[in-house]
């Protein structure tokens, strides 16, 4: 196991997220961060914070579940549904927040998800960690950390909120993973 | 998003089928179904190229009509078999009706039938996952979940509730699934009861049976109303209607009599007048609107859950049974001591055995 990020590399790496968006953005007028259930939901939490603190605006977060736009539900295993709520996305910019891209499944089921749920005007996304891998062509605006992994790898995105440190940890695939585990960033 | 350990049955036919976890999951899942018909757009496209079949045999209009919204939000596509006017009953004929599903390849089946049983028959035919809506007085669990998922909602848990049951014991599959879905949950159960519309068997069903109404109206957390069934009731289980209504109907004195925070749950269709008053009814403490409006959730996280991780083909054929043992208490010798005995099924089919089977399905 090898750490690719420890507490302040994670917190260095999202300060620059959050200067990245509000560069890309030209402020914090509306936008909507939407993290993605489970790890990206305190990120994106603490995205908003940061913004909060650069810009003085409050920027509305929202929690996204993408299981049930997932294209391949009836293959196992049995998946619970996390919360979704989302704040009001018509003309605002959508900045969808996850911590690990692999295969771009996830995204493609959260752009899915979001467009049922209002007419943004652009939609963006935001990993703490692009592990490569892609199997649809989707790609980052921002990326925390770029990790070139072989495809057994497991990356293990660990967030205190969740699970009591921030890190990320890179392994092989025989090692028991402790955060996010593979099935969740497919 | 994360995945799960519970085992679902394979079918859910009844509320035996449930071990304490996977009656959690279900009303989890049932709160996370429900965010959806709150959205502009009142779909998921889960369950899209799917098939689910709605095979009514038995007249029914809220639970057929739950199911297909329900399977609808989730993007499947509903059939509709209907037994009106034809003369689909028990034997060959069913089993050709099973047949006729099989061949058109439909991915899960929605039974009613007035037969005890029927559905359980059907899961041994099929390849697919059978939900009972509803059979003979034996079960109708989706019901007892939806009635266990309200009652959760408004109290925020199940545990050291006092449900008072009313009613038509006897014939009721709904207080057959209500008392096992009740007691999983961890309330205390209490039946009130015309004595020849008790079943004989009450006695090991873990509740306890209240002659007089008002006796049990003080600390009676929810009051649960059951239908008089007479279209059920072929013989005089009581003199008269009107003295049903004077021993055993809710009105607002009744009402009155439990505490504040009191509600009361009828899973309908009511006969407004006999066991309930339309002040009653219309009145704010019955959460029956809500109860329909929770059976739409709970039977899109039924039909989920059934569904979701139903292709094993990574698994091993044989271990890819989902039939849950734990918690089970139909099958003999799973039952653990320390599970409160519930009401034992009483199927009247004379084909039907215990009401869950092991290894050999999937």
């Amino acid at each position: 196991m090898t750490r690719l990020l420890d507490a302040d590399g994670v917190r260095r790496a999202l300060t620059r997220l959050a200067h990245e968006v509000l560069e890309s953005n030209g402020g914090a007028d509306d936008l909507v961060l939407v993290g993605i259930q489970t790890r990206g939901v305190p990120l994106a939490h603490r995205l908003a914070e940061i913004i909060e603190r650069i810009e003085g605006t409050a920027v509305p977060v929202g929690a996204l579940d993408t299981t049930l736009y997932r294209d391949d539900v009836r293959r196992g295993p049995l998946r619970t549904l996390g919360h979704t709520e989302v704040p009001p996305v018509d003309r605002r910019t959508v900045v969808l927040v996850d911590d690990v891209l692999f295969t771009g499944r996830t995204i493609r089921a959260a752009l899915d998800a979001v467009l049922e749920l209002g007419r943004p005007s652009a939609i963006r996304l935001v990993v703490l960690v692009d592990r490569g891998h892609r199997e649809l062509p989707i790609r980052a605006d921002h990326v925390g950390k770029n990790v070139p992994t072989a495809l057994a790898q497991r990356v293990s995105v660990r967030v205190a909120e969740l699970d009591g440190e921030d890190a990320v940890d890179v392994g092989e695939p025989d090692e028991p993973s402790a955060g996010d585990d593979e099935e969740d960033q497919r | 998003m994360s995945t799960t350990d519970v085992a679902m049955p394979r079918n859910l036919l009844s509320i035996e089928d449930l071990s304490r976890p996977a009656f959690d999951l279900v009303l989890d899942t049932a709160e996370r179904m429900d965010e959806i018909s709150r959205r502009p757009i009142k779909k998921v496209p889960t369950l899209r190229g799917l098939t689910v079949c709605n095979l009514f045999l038995e007249d029914s209009t809220r639970t057929r009509i739950s199911f297909d919204v329900a399977a609808k939000r989730l993007s499947a596509d509903v059939i509709t078999f209907s037994a009106k006017g034809s003369s689909v009953s028990k034997g060959e004929s069913f089993k050709d009706t099973a047949l006729t599903l099989d061949a058109i390849g439909v991915d899960a089946v929605v039974v009613r039938s007035s037969s005890s049983g029927a559905p359980l028959q059907l899961a041994r035919w099929l390849d697919v996952p059978v939900l009972n809506a509803g059979d003979g007085w034996h079960q109708h669990p989706t019901q007892a979940l939806l009635d266990a998922f309200t009652i959760r909602r408004h109290f925020g848990t199940l545990d050291g509730l006092v449900v008072t049951i009313v009613g038509d014991v006897l014939h009721s599959r709904v207080a057959r699934s209500e008392v096992q879905a009740l007691l999983l949950g961890g309330a205390r159960v209490r039946l009130v009861a015309p004595p020849t519309l008790l079943p004989p068997s009450v006695e090991s069903w873990g509740v306890e049976v209240v002659r007089d109404l008002d006796d049990a109206l003080p600390d009676t957390d929810v009051l649960y109303l059951l239908r008089v069934q007479q279209e059920r009731m072929h013989r005089a289980f009581f003199p008269t209607v009107r003295e049903y209504t004077r021993f055993y109907g809710v009105d607002s004195r009744r009402l009155a009599a439990m505490p504040e925070h009191a509600v009361v749950l009828h899973p309908g269709p009511m006969n407004r007048g006999v066991e309930i008053t339309h002040d009653v009814a219309d009145s704010d403490r019955a959460l029956i609107t809500d109860q329909v409006t929770n059976g739409i959730s709970v039977r899109m996280a039924c039909l989920y859950l059934l569904l979701a991780g139903s292709d094993r083909d990574d698994v091993p054929a044989d271990q890819r049974t989902r039939d849950a043992t734990t918690g089970t208490t139909g099958a003999a010798g799973t039952t653990e001591p320390t599970e409160p005995s519930g009401p034992t099924t009483e199927p009247t089919d004379p084909t039907t055995e215990t009401t869950t089977e092991g290894a050999d399905r999937g």
